[in-house]
């Protein structure tokens, strides 16, 4: 029995300590909008936050998350400048890895309130998106970093 | 506006018949429209290819036929429909179309979600039935209000009395105008008048993908499901000698173990037991049929086939004579290797068989050829079988295969539960139908006047059309290995090479290694254009002229690329001094009806050879825009991609096998490497041409020649490595 708190509620899972987070998030708690795509850790569209953190939660085996606070995209408020600068800037194209995608720009902010372009790449070039969508990511997070500074929030 | 794809709402589809429907019949012949009321009598053997319902609670409902996978064709055909149809885009509700004859694309006579096809297919069609609809409503209000119709004007899903002022909703008048004939030629609007195309729409898809709520094939949950892993064989026409079954089935959860033709399945109530019984299953697989087959072994192979005299596709003028004649003649080889479309959800499907039904849940660019197989496999008559299309995580072709179907529902016959396979990245590689291989040779020659007069050509590449539909080409000539370079007299893809040299030649050779292969964003137009436009770059090299008037010369007959030329010249500082290690290169082509030209903008390290591409400029020429900004979406993404399989793809083969396992070693590009795209859409009259492929197509050239420009190394083989870079200096 493995004993997980994902946003912000607490989930006893009959699972082995040694499955990885990203299928314990799907297969047993139904949070399906963290995605599978390579399986180690190469390409981000698993990306979640474990205590504010950006990881890659195939990497991650579920025992090792106990106790500590998971955040999903589905844990993210519709509201979240993230999700709406994503909207405006039209980011998405087929969608499968943007999920990790932004969760790793949350996990970038919540670190950097003001990264340059330099932090951006260097928080940002782990990710794969098949699609293209780099150069809007780009205007995605910049989108939302105005969003954060108008409204005083934060990541 | 809604659409269709929550979880809740995945089940449901069919439009209820109430209301004003219609229906749009393509034939050869043209459109026939008919509403609903009068389908009964439509002619035998018309084919219904799109329909909206406008029932009398005042929701337009709207069937998608196409698959949505990022490209935003579930917004931009509601956007066609609604606009004919004077609709407010908020009263629409979008479904996704079941697999059913009524939504096979005109142009490809299936559905399909390939060719670029889906808007240029159901562009004309779904502005008459909109148009129609709209007069219907019109006539239904005048007779309501006992006036002429020219009193009556539709305005945002509401027809206005312009005398009175009164309104009636679409909504209201569904049902009288249900009644009424359909105008078969319905005055369509001026492009003035289009409330929604040309303008961009915020695409219906993203709220949800933001949301993390939307359903791809992979996020299938149904009551009961098992999960499915495959043993793959290592090495092409592997067979298995044994495998331990014993093992498999000990695994805590596993149920079965089932073999498929293309692997050994293991079935199991979660996925990671199925996962753990795929590891004890232990398959032990004979060496294949081509054990010796390497990467190195595999190029050898294409450049061989060069020798082969082929199948001649294409002769005009005399080439031998023009090329005995020519001032000067020059000849080059290139080697474009398998690249994988590496979509990011692996490939997966869900098959639920029972008795008397089959449902199969798929991220399918193919739902014609998917209700086919699993019609065949599930052994039911074809109007048990239902295929409910998920949206897919990329596409690119790969979709378009239905293996993961039989799969599936092999599985879920074997368990009478309902399945889902999943494959594995190493799986998802392994078993890819890949983007052929393909090597070129060119000889050409250039008159007095430094102009181009004779082009001989010659191409091997694996044939697509025996090893994706099993089909022996006739002749020896596989189209689609072609496009780019020529294409059938009356093909709809126009995707012919669009230079008009006087003496020119295209020799096909298929090659017979057991690569599977299949169309790849741009089927081999890509790669063809890599061969053609750094020849041509290659030849204005020779003449000693600039590449872009170069090009110009030889497309005196082609107002459209010469026009695309010029606008990309203009817009990309063509011509103006770059430090030194940068260059620029230009490269267009002409495809699924749309002439792209590109300048792309890079720098060369010296010292490494690593390539840094930093700008690319884009003239796109597809006719009519429906929406403007998915446009733009499309070819940074295309551009991005190019830079990709440019810079860095290349599938390893290994022991008869495939050897590249999974990102690692396959190596995409990432963040820092995506370059700044421009997008210049050209105004034009033409007919409306496709847009999610060809902003790849001129791309690896246009990379190519701005590495010669920057450097004067030219580099004939893909990718171009920092390896290849630094050796192709040398020779400089």
């Amino acid at each position: 029995m493995i004993s997980l708190t994902v946003n912000g509620k607490n989930y006893n899972v009959d699972a082995p300590k040694d499955m990885s987070l990203l299928w314990v998030l799907r297969d047993h708690l139904k949070l399906f909008g963290t995605k599978f795509s390579c399986g180690i850790g190469e390409c981000g569209s698993c990306t979640v936050l474990i205590e504010g953190e950006a990881k890659r939660s195939c990497e991650v085996a579920a025992g090792d998350a106990e106790g500590a606070e998971i955040t999903t995209i589905e844990g993210l408020p519709e509201n979240h400048p993230v999700k709406r600068a994503w909207i405006q800037e039209q980011v998405v194209q087929c969608g499968y890895c943007q999920p990790g995608v932004m969760m790793q720009v949350v996990g970038l902010l919540a670190q950097n309130k003001n990264p340059n372009a330099q932090d951006i790449i260097d928080a940002m070039d782990d990710l794969i998106c098949r699609c293209g969508t780099y150069q809007r990511m780009k205007k995605g997070i910049e989108t939302a970093i105005q969003i954060m500074r108008k409204e005083g929030t934060v990541a | 506006m809604k659409t269709s794809m929550t979880r809740r709402k995945f089940l449901k589809g069919s439009l209820a018949a109430s209301g004003l429907t219609i229906v749009a019949y393509v034939t050869p012949l043209g459109t026939k429209l008919v509403s609903a009321a009068g389908e009964a009598g439509a002619a035998e053997g018309f084919k219904p290819s799109a329909f909206f319902q406008i029932t009398p609670d005042n929701v337009i409902k709207v069937m998608v036929p196409n698959s949505e996978m990022g490209q935003g064709v579930r917004t931009a055909l509601p956007m066609i429909i609604a606009d004919e149809l004077e609709a407010d885009w908020d009263q629409l509700e979008i479904l996704q179309a079941p697999a059913a004859d009524e939504f096979k694309n005109p142009i490809l006579r299936n559905q399909l979600t390939v060719a670029s096809a889906s808007v240029r297919g159901f562009y004309a069609p779904l502005r008459q039935a909109g148009a129609a609809g709209r007069a219907m409503l019109l006539e239904a209000a005048a007779k309501e209000w006992n006036v002429p119709v020219s009193q009556c004007q539709a305005e945002k899903g509401t027809i206005v009395n312009l005398k009175s002022g009164k309104k009636l909703t679409y909504g209201q008048l569904s049902l009288k105008a249900a009644k009424l004939p359909v105008p078969q030629a319905p005055t369509l609007k001026k492009e003035s008048e289009f409330r929604y195309m040309g303008k961009s729409m915020p695409r219906v898809d993203i709220p949800e993908k933001v949301s993390g709520k939307a359903v791809f094939g992979s996020d299938i949950d149904l009551p009961d499901m098992h999960y499915a892993v495959l043993a793959r064989p290592p090495a092409y026409g592997a067979k298995h000698l044994s495998f331990d079954e014993k093992a498999a089935m000990a695994v805590k959860g596993v149920k079965k173990v089932v073999p498929t033709p293309r692997g050994i399945a293991v079935v199991a109530e979660t996925l990671h037991a199925a996962m753990k019984g795929k590891e004890a299953v232990n398959v032990k697989w004979d060496k294949g049929t081509h054990p010796q087959m390497d990467t190195a072994s595999v190029e050898e192979n294409f450049i061989k086939d060069l020798e082969k005299p082929g199948a001649n596709v294409v002769t005009r003028g005399d080439v031998q004579k023009a090329l005995g004649d020519a001032q000067k003649t020059y000849e080059a080889t290139y080697y474009i290797p398998c690249v994988s479309h590496a979509t990011m959800e692996t490939q997966t499907a869900t098959a639920d068989v029972r008795a008397d039904r089959c449902d199969v849940y798929v991220p399918t660019q193919g739902q014609t050829l998917n209700h086919m197989v699993a019609t065949k496999v599930s052994g039911l008559p074809p109007e048990k079988v239902h295929i409910h299309t998920t949206f897919l995580g990329c596409g690119f072709g790969r979709r378009a295969r239905p293996d993961q179907t039989i799969e599936a529902i092999i599985a879920s016959k074997a368990v009478g539960k309902p399945v889902k396979v999943v494959y594995t990245r190493e799986e998802d590689l392994q078993t890819d139908f890949f983007r052929s291989a393909m090597a070129h040779r060119i000889k050409a020659g250039l008159d007095n006047r430094n102009q181009l007069v004779v082009w001989d050509h010659k191409v091997s590449s694996s044939s697509l059309l025996r090893m994706n539909a099993g089909k022996e080409p006739k002749d020896g000539i596989d189209w689609y290995c072609l496009w780019g370079l020529w294409d059938t007299p009356k093909g709809p893809n126009k995707a012919r090479m669009t230079y008009g040299f006087p003496n020119f030649s295209v020799n096909l050779v298929l090659s017979d290694l057991p690569i599977p292969v299949a169309p790849w964003r741009s089927v081999q137009n890509a790669v063809n254009a890599f061969a053609t436009e750094s020849f041509m770059d290659e030849m204005a090299h020779l003449a000693g002229k600039d590449p872009l008037s170069f090009r110009l010369e030889s497309l005196t007959h082609d107002m459209r690329a010469s026009r695309a030329l010029k606008t990309v010249a203009l817009n990309s500082n063509w011509g103006m001094p770059l430090p030194k290690g940068w260059g620029r290169g230009v490269a267009q082509h002409r495809s699924f009806g749309t002439t792209i030209a590109e300048v792309a903008e890079v720098s060369v390290d010296a010292k490494s050879g690593a390539i840094q591409v930093h700008r690319v400029d884009v003239a796109v020429d597809c006719g009519p825009v429906v929406n403007p900004d998915p446009l733009e979406a499309q070819i940074q993404g295309a551009v991005t991609m190019g830079v990709s399989t440019t810079l860095f793809e290349e599938v390893q083969f290994a022991n008869g096998g495939v050897a590249t396992a999974n990102f690692d070693d396959y190596r995409l590009v990432r963040m820092s490497e995506a370059p700044e795209v421009h997008v210049h859409v050209v105004k034009s009259n033409e007919d409306i041409g496709g847009i999610g492929e060809p902003g790849i197509m001129p791309l690896a050239p246009a990379v190519a020649n701005a590495v010669f420009n920057a450097t004067g190394a030219r580099v004939r083989r893909m990718p171009l490595t920092p390896e290849r870079v630094l050796a192709a200096m040398k020779k400089a």
